[in-house]
């Protein structure tokens, strides 16, 4: 499994947490996940304290469009940690 | 002594089942403590008692279900010295075998061990499922009523087509979990129906709506929200209740319930903050104190009430106390908000979705983010000049949201 996927996995758990109830198999990547979801700012907010909390990234208030699909949030995880490492 | 009463819980609810005690005899019990778990016809609530003292004696036992106003126990107050229990109240089946021992008393509650909402417990408990295996995903890890649901999934074989016909049918004793569910969202409807009919009946609403500026209120958001980090940030919404909070102070009237034949103001300002639920429905628990609370409080207990009204975790005092509704429509791309007015309370106030505007500034048209908030309110207890003032301090408190 590479980092991506990890990545990914980890983020559906996340995901998971927020929507019990949700579908998470068929959550479609490219498509934004409060449609899909049905989450409402509150869960986004938790979303993104899960996503923080996790990952140890900080997401400043307005790069949040940048996560509002499963891509982008791997995606954005994914820069923010290579990042970190060049930071270091 | 104090008795200690079954709780009204809603406008329609006229009888609670005990799902279990929280304390026994002989326990100390302080003011605000949970000392029994009720099930309504929306959720399985945490109820508080309403003062110190030492259990006595339980009159009602897990199962029963009992009229609101029921003794269900008493409480020996402070500085009182113990009496004997009274005898328990004997059932008519055991009236006619004297001779038979006693049934064994219901099994200790082991709380500490796992967290699990009283709701998610009752419906472990009707479809069969060991909540020892149950991973929670609720706050802090507790078991939700989506938890139990998943687990059951997962070791329950899928039924055919023949089994959910035979499910849905009248074998009560053989209740599948969809059932069981569908059974819950069915008498919640049946609540919000009878609760939305007696208001519509009995309270003569009137309806004023304004359209707010939120180019400033918005603005100082961000502005905030860039110094703090992501886990104190803050919503807008809770701009909104804070201002409604702020503004009962200025218009008290509409912060009141109505009982028997006139409405009784509150001091104490508790918001009632509508949240749907994700198996549909909603409810509106109550924010205690939000007057006295800062945004950043405000925001923390916001986020733990949503949290705890989706996983079935919620407090007695949280549905009896709100002197007032807020609802929030806007995320679903409402934009005026006609609520109806949850008895006994006598006004609520709704808001729609931010949206860019044309508006007209120093004689300039400018595009402003605004917001229509909307005021439901009861004509026996204040007429449309007193809800007019309150939404112009509605419209003035977002107008400077650094004074929030």
């Amino acid at each position: 499994m590479n980092q991506g996927d990890a990545i990914r996995n980890t983020i559906l758990r996340l995901l998971g947490d927020i929507t019990p109830e949700a579908d998470l198999q068929s959550i479609k990547p490219d498509v934004s996940l409060r449609d899909q979801l049905d989450i409402d700012s509150m869960d986004f907010l938790n979303f993104v304290i899960a996503l923080h909390k996790e990952f140890q990234v900080e997401i400043p208030e307005h790069e949040y469009p940048r996560l509002a699909t499963l891509n982008g949030c791997v995606n954005y995880v994914v820069a923010a940690k290579q990042g970190l490492r060049q930071g270091t | 002594m104090a008795d200690f009463v079954m709780p009204i819980l809603g406008a329609d609810m006229d009888s609670g089942t005990l799902i279990e005690w929280k304390k026994k005899p002989g326990d100390r019990v302080a003011k605000g403590e949970i000392i029994a778990v009720v099930e309504t016809d929306k959720a399985a609530i945490e109820i508080e008692v309403f003062t110190n003292g030492v259990v006595q004696q339980f009159l009602v036992q897990p199962g029963e279900t009992v009229p609101v106003g029921k003794v269900m126990a008493v409480i020996r107050e402070e500085g009182e010295q113990a009496q004997p229990a009274a005898p328990p109240p004997i059932k008519p089946a055991l009236m006619t075998t004297p001779s038979q021992p006693p049934a064994p008393a219901p099994p200790a509650v082991e709380a500490g061990r796992l967290k699990v909402s009283p709701s998610a417990k009752q419906l472990a408990l009707e479809i069969g499922v060991d909540l020892a295996l149950v991973r929670g995903t609720g706050p802090d890890g507790a078991i939700t009523r989506e938890d139990v649901h998943r687990a059951a999934s997962l070791t329950h074989p899928s039924p055919s087509p023949v089994a959910v016909g035979e499910a849905t049918g009248t074998r009560g004793e053989d209740k599948g979990e969809g059932r069981v569910s569908a059974d819950r969202q069915a008498r919640m409807r049946q609540t919000i129906a009878a609760a939305m009919t007696r208001s519509k009946r009995e309270i003569p609403h009137y309806y004023l709506g304004t359209t707010i500026d939120m180019g400033r209120a918005m603005a100082w958001l961000k502005e905030e929200n860039s110094k703090r980090p992501v886990t104190d940030r803050l919503l807008y919404g809770v701009l909104l209740i804070k201002a409604v909070a702020l503004a009962l102070r200025e218009v008290p009237e509409l912060n009141a319930v109505w009982k028997g034949t006139e409405p009784v103001q509150s001091d104490a300002i508790h918001i009632g903050v509508a949240i749907s639920l994700r198996q549909g429905g909603l409810m509106a628990p109550a924010l205690h104190h939000v007057d006295a609370q800062s945004l950043t409080e405000l925001m923390r207990n916001l986020q733990d009430l949503v949290k705890r009204t989706r996983a079935g975790t919620l407090r007695g005092s949280e549905l009896s106390d709100p002197t007032i509704t807020v609802t929030n429509l806007g995320e679903q791309g409402v934009e005026t908000v006609f609520g109806v007015i949850y008895p006994p309370q006598v006004a609520l106030v709704g808001f729609g979705k931010v949206v860019d505007r044309p508006w007209v500034e120093a004689g300039q048209v400018v595009a402003r983010p605004v917001v229509t908030a909307t005021l439901s309110a009861d004509h026996r207890v204040t007429d449309g000049h007193r809800g007019g003032l309150f939404l112009a301090a509605l419209d003035r408190l977002l107008r400077e949201p650094s004074q929030l």
